[in-house]
């Protein structure tokens, strides 16, 4: 008997033993993702004196808010923000209900050749953005509209914008499972196609809008490849005005040699990082359970 | 007559389909296959612009040996991308199962650590990871200062350069694995919970029961992740390629087509890739 504790003891041990090494491992990993946004948050507040003195790893002992300001002038804030937010905002808008309503379509009719391009809408997915960039510039530019923000809207509306591949997949599956009562049931009330997909698909689908909406937003707003070439140089995102830091600083404040205080230091770069990514993280505590169990839900292998 | 009607019906729907679905068609035409294609075309050709019009000749495969023999960026970029996507690929996969194994576990805080885990997906973007990189924030430890990381430089450099990489591009590997833990969290939750304690009766131990039932049933997963991560890679903003792509957009003799020939080139490199992880990670057939 008193053997029989013992081991029940003994597997109490183990079983904790091996939730303890759980919690370390995930901890550990979490203090790694988490190190680069700890770094960035504690350098941006950094003076230039904290900057070089090596006994300073974490707190600064002269905290400023000079590097946010410099930061702020240099990235045009005011005017990529916002760049940045109608960029984003609009394809968003237009993917979510271009590719909601091309998932309706094959989700929902039987039409010839479907098979073929479903399987062309996946192949699409595998083509590098880098593959087609020349000669989208190539047709933007024919279009007269390269430099504008159709270049960016015109393919989200046709369901050709970032990843848009995910989205119609995401939408199949889901349109998928809605009942074929419903619709029958509104056909039978005299409800033609396009009012079932607006009146009654849609407003069931919230949470696959609502997924689409958010992601195409995020990926909008951190796509920089496609934008950069494509509309970059007249409407200049936030990310954008990131890329370019080191340059329009040099052009903003020119070095003079022997005057450090306008130097650019990793103060400031990281708090201009920061500052690009603030929009994002606030975007992202607020709907964290939408991002997350979206992703759970999606159930993309579904085929 | 009764089939009739149910024909008028069958392609009334049809005809709705392709109306719902229309709008991708007309997209794919202009926006993907057009530049698609078009890419391809211009690579065999010289093209000139002349105030008559532009003025084109075909060229063969000259661009395309060309990147290979004359140019002295394209190889080093293609290499450096490719093996960038080679070895982070297989580490995101394995971490991100891990992890998911591990956040599949009954813990606490389960919520807290996925909120952590997925946290970079929202943030990462070319300039954002470049500007961490250069200001050192990605590294998250010295990895010259431990006994293992100089145990690997000993070695000769084509056995200890994956490892190596690994311990220098550490949080890019985290940062990547975002989406992919949480999918295949979402995958080892549809597993029935019964099969692990039918298992566990039969006397199986946790490294069976991972071998035999847990991988089994999250290949697909496994498939569908690593397709999804490879194109991620190959798309993101910083690789070295696309700085030489567009480098020569606008060659005098050659404006664009030599730049189609580098991009089609890349596009096969990741469609090679792709392939090769399909045969390796489809589901077999039980003979």
């Amino acid at each position: 008997m008193s053997k029989n504790k013992f081991n029940r003891y003994f597997n109490l041990r183990r079983y904790l033993n091996i939730k303890i090494l759980i919690y370390v491992i995930l901890i550990g990993v979490g203090y790694a993702y988490l190190y680069p946004m700890l770094y960035m948050i504690s350098t941006s507040f950094m003076s230039a004196e904290d900057l070089i003195n090596p006994t300073i790893r974490w707190l600064p002992v002269h905290p400023s808010l000079r590097n946010f300001r410099l930061a702020f002038d240099v990235l045009e804030v005011t005017k990529t923000f916002f760049n940045s937010v109608y960029l984003s905002l609009v394809p968003a808008i237009l993917q979510t209900l271009s590719t909601a309503i091309i998932a309706y379509g094959l989700a929902r009719f039987e039409f010839p050749l479907k098979k073929i391009f479903f399987v062309l809408v996946l192949l699409t997915f595998l083509i590098p953005t880098q593959t087609t960039l020349v000669t989208k510039y190539i047709l933007f530019s024919r279009l007269k509209i390269a430099g504008t923000s159709l270049a960016s809207f015109l393919p989200a509306l046709f369901g050709q914008g970032i990843k848009s591949t995910i989205f119609i997949l995401l939408y199949y599956n889901f349109f998928s499972m809605l009942p074929r009562a419903l619709d029958e049931a509104a056909e039978m009330d005299g409800a033609t196609q396009i009012q079932i997909f607006w009146k009654i698909m849609l407003p069931l689908s919230i949470p696959a809008i609502v997924t689409t909406f958010i992601f195409s937003l995020v990926w909008y707003w951190n796509e920089t490849l496609l934008s950069g070439l494509l509309v970059g140089n007249t409407l200049k995102t936030l990310p954008l005005a990131l890329r370019d830091f080191v340059a329009k600083y040099a052009e903003m404040f020119p070095s003079q040699i022997g005057n450090s205080t306008n130097r650019l230091n990793e103060g400031i770069r990281m708090a201009a990082t920061l500052i690009t990514i603030l929009p994002l993280l606030i975007t992202y505590l607020f709907l964290q359970r939408q991002f997350i169990e979206s992703i759970e839900k999606a159930g993309i292998t579904g085929e | 007559m009764k089939g009739l009607i149910i024909m008028k019906i069958k392609t009334k729907k049809a005809f709705l389909g392709y109306l719902f679905f229309s709008p991708w068609i007309i997209g794919f035409i202009i926006f993907t296959a057009y530049p698609f294609f078009y890419s391809l075309y211009l690579s065999f050709f010289n093209v000139r612009f002349k105030s008559t019009g532009i003025d084109s000749t075909f060229v063969g495969l000259k661009h395309y040996i060309y990147a290979f023999r004359g140019d002295l960026t394209f190889p080093l970029a293609l290499t450096d991308t490719l093996t960038n996507i080679i070895l982070s690929v297989p580490l995101i996969l394995i971490f991100s199962l891990i992890i998911a194994i591990l956040l599949n576990s009954q813990i606490k805080a389960r919520a807290f650590f996925r909120l952590l885990y997925f946290l970079p997906v929202v943030i990462i973007s070319g300039p954002v990871v470049s500007e961490l990189v250069s200001n050192n924030a990605a590294r998250i430890v010295d990895p010259g200062k431990y006994f293992i990381y100089k145990f690997f430089t000993t070695l000769p450099d084509r056995i200890s350069f994956p490892f190596l990489y690994m311990f220098d591009n550490l949080v890019l590997i985290l940062w990547f694995s975002g989406v992919q833990i949480i999918f295949f969290l979402a995958g080892l939750q549809k597993i029935n919970s019964s099969i692990y304690e039918a298992a566990k009766i039969d006397g199986a131990n946790s490294w069976i029961i991972f071998w035999k039932i847990t991988l089994p049933l999250i290949r697909p997963f496994i498939l569908v992740n690593a397709i999804y991560t490879i194109m991620e890679l190959a798309s993101f903003a910083n690789n070295s390629i696309n700085g030489v792509i567009t480098m020569h957009m606008f060659d005098i003799d050659k404006p664009y087509s030599y730049s189609s020939a580098l991009s089609w080139i890349y596009f096969i490199s990741i469609a090679i890739i792709i392939a090769i992880t399909y045969l390796l990670l489809k589901e077999r057939r039980k003979v």
